[in-house]
């Protein structure tokens, strides 16, 4: 037990957070790199996920990307990547995305999927266009099950840039790996805690924002959980 | 193909421990989820606390998840004891929610006719909930299968050897065909431990056959 004193022991220090390889900064590296990691995933999986969940071609890849990016191990992804593209942020960035892009693809899809096809019918209905169906009426809809798939791919992210510091030395993995070499846990442990505490919050956060959504789109049905059980099943990293 | 002709006898013996590894969290995350899964489904009071606990450490990241349980149990974090308690609780976090759903999927009047039928509480889990339960565990089992085979990987970044000691190896030393080695045989074992299961599905509930055909 006395490791757990020495790693809370650590992060109290105002001297571990201060300074150019304090952990204040190691944490900005960790999520500016992870948000960004997302922002592309999410500029390249939500408007594919989108096409594919309106027009209903293309499901079969959907679903042969996301239960085949389960069995890929994200540590043999990285270190491949950083033997072909040296040492940077360059291959961890491209392999978070690669890992990145099917929950989003597969929330966007299966969101846009399960909306009620009458209510798309109803909306073609009175008149509106295909582009006012897409933005006035299957986004807001699936929105629950989209903001899911960016819920996975934000832990399996936030996991993996942990990983990522192996092979460049950045984020909240850095204390860890340097721990390891030094042979102190204290350290290793503290940035474990950090990176712990972190992917909750994130995951908190996210479970927040999806009952926020799942309210807007059903307001009366409070109760309704369709569209949380519907959500692609999520890979741990 | 030279490489992995020369390193043969080594490969052998990383798939070996990667198989252990593997499959010891695999036996033991269903042999907890499937009580704490009914109690869940069968009581709402422990619905809550069970999944949402579950589902929060499903969300904590594998490496300090490791770091952090081996202190915790008291063992060294390189010890093959730390890997499987900590890829046990990952199972246990898909798992109950998994057996939950599972149980939560048996019709309630199934569960009445076998009690008319003067089935006990023990032989009606036995002989009615749990084969009416297999197909939808089933499903999160495999879920479980693949995910803990791919995270086996992790534990050669604390010095547990598995595949993923090919993966740390062939990037230290600049490998690749390592590396490709050992990606290449994950996804193998993760795909064929994942058919022995549906395989096992079909010999234990051979009814589901019949229905489909």
């Amino acid at each position: 037990m006395n490791l757990f004193a020495e790693a809370i022991a650590y992060l109290l220090d105002p001297a571990s957070w201060a300074g150019a390889g304090g952990l204040g900064l190691r944490i900005l590296e960790h999520l500016g790199f992870s948000a960004a990691v997302l922002l592309v995933a999410a500029a390249i999986g939500i408007p594919a996920g989108v096409l594919i969940g309106h027009t209903g071609r293309g499901r079969g890849v959907v679903i042969a990307l996301t239960s085949g990016a389960r069995a890929i191990p994200t540590l043999g992804l990285l270190t491949i990547f950083g033997l072909l593209l040296g040492i940077g942020l360059e291959a961890p960035f491209l392999a978070l995305v690669v890992l990145a892009l099917p929950p989003v693809l597969a929330g966007a899809y299966a969101g846009v999927e399960s909306v009620d096809r009458q209510v798309i019918g109803g909306a073609r209905a009175i008149g509106m266009t295909e582009r006012q169906i897409v933005t006035g009426v299957e986004l807001p809809l699936a929105s629950p099950v989209l903001i899911g798939g960016l819920r996975s791919a934000a832990l399996q992210v936030i996991s993996t840039a942990t990983l990522a510091a192996y092979i460049s030395d950045t984020g909240l993995g850095r204390p860890i790996f340097e721990g390891l070499k030094t042979r102190d846990y204290g350290l290793m442990l503290a940035g474990s805690i950090l990176v712990a505490l972190l992917a909750l919050l994130v995951e908190l956060l996210f479970q927040a924002a999806q009952s926020a959504a799942a309210r807007r789109a059903e307001p009366i049905e409070t109760h309704r959980t369709t569209a949380r059980t519907r959500a692609p099943e999520r890979n741990p990293a | 193909m030279t490489w992995l002709s020369q390193n043969l006898h080594i490969v052998g013996a990383l798939l070996v421990d990667h198989l252990v590894l593997s499959i010891l969290p695999i036996v033991l995350s269903l042999v907890i989820s499937v009580p704490l899964g009914w109690l869940a489904s069968r009581y709402r009071r422990a619905r809550t606390p069970l999944l949402t606990g579950t589902g929060l450490l499903y969300a904590i990241p594998s490496l300090p998840l490791f770091i952090i349980v081996a202190p915790l149990i008291g063992v060294a974090v390189r010890s093959p004891v730390t890997i499987v308690a900590g890829l046990t609780i990952y199972g246990c976090a898909l798992l109950v929610r998994g057996v939950a759903d599972a149980f939560g999927s048996v019709p309630r009047e199934t569960m009445l006719a076998a009690d008319a039928m003067g089935h006990s509480a023990w032989a009606r889990f036995w002989r009615v909930e749990l084969p009416l339960a297999g197909p939808v565990l089933l499903s999160s089992l495999r879920v479980v299968v693949v995910s803990t085979v791919s995270l086996v990987t992790v534990g050669a970044l604390v010095g547990a050897s598995s595949l993923g000691t090919l993966f740390t190896d062939g990037f230290q030393r600049g490998i690749e065909a390592s590396i490709l080695t050992g990606l290449v045989l994950t996804i193998v074992v993760a795909y064929a431990l994942d058919g022995l299961c549906v395989l096992a599905g079909r010999l234990a509930m051979p009814w589901r056959r019949a229905v489909a055909a």
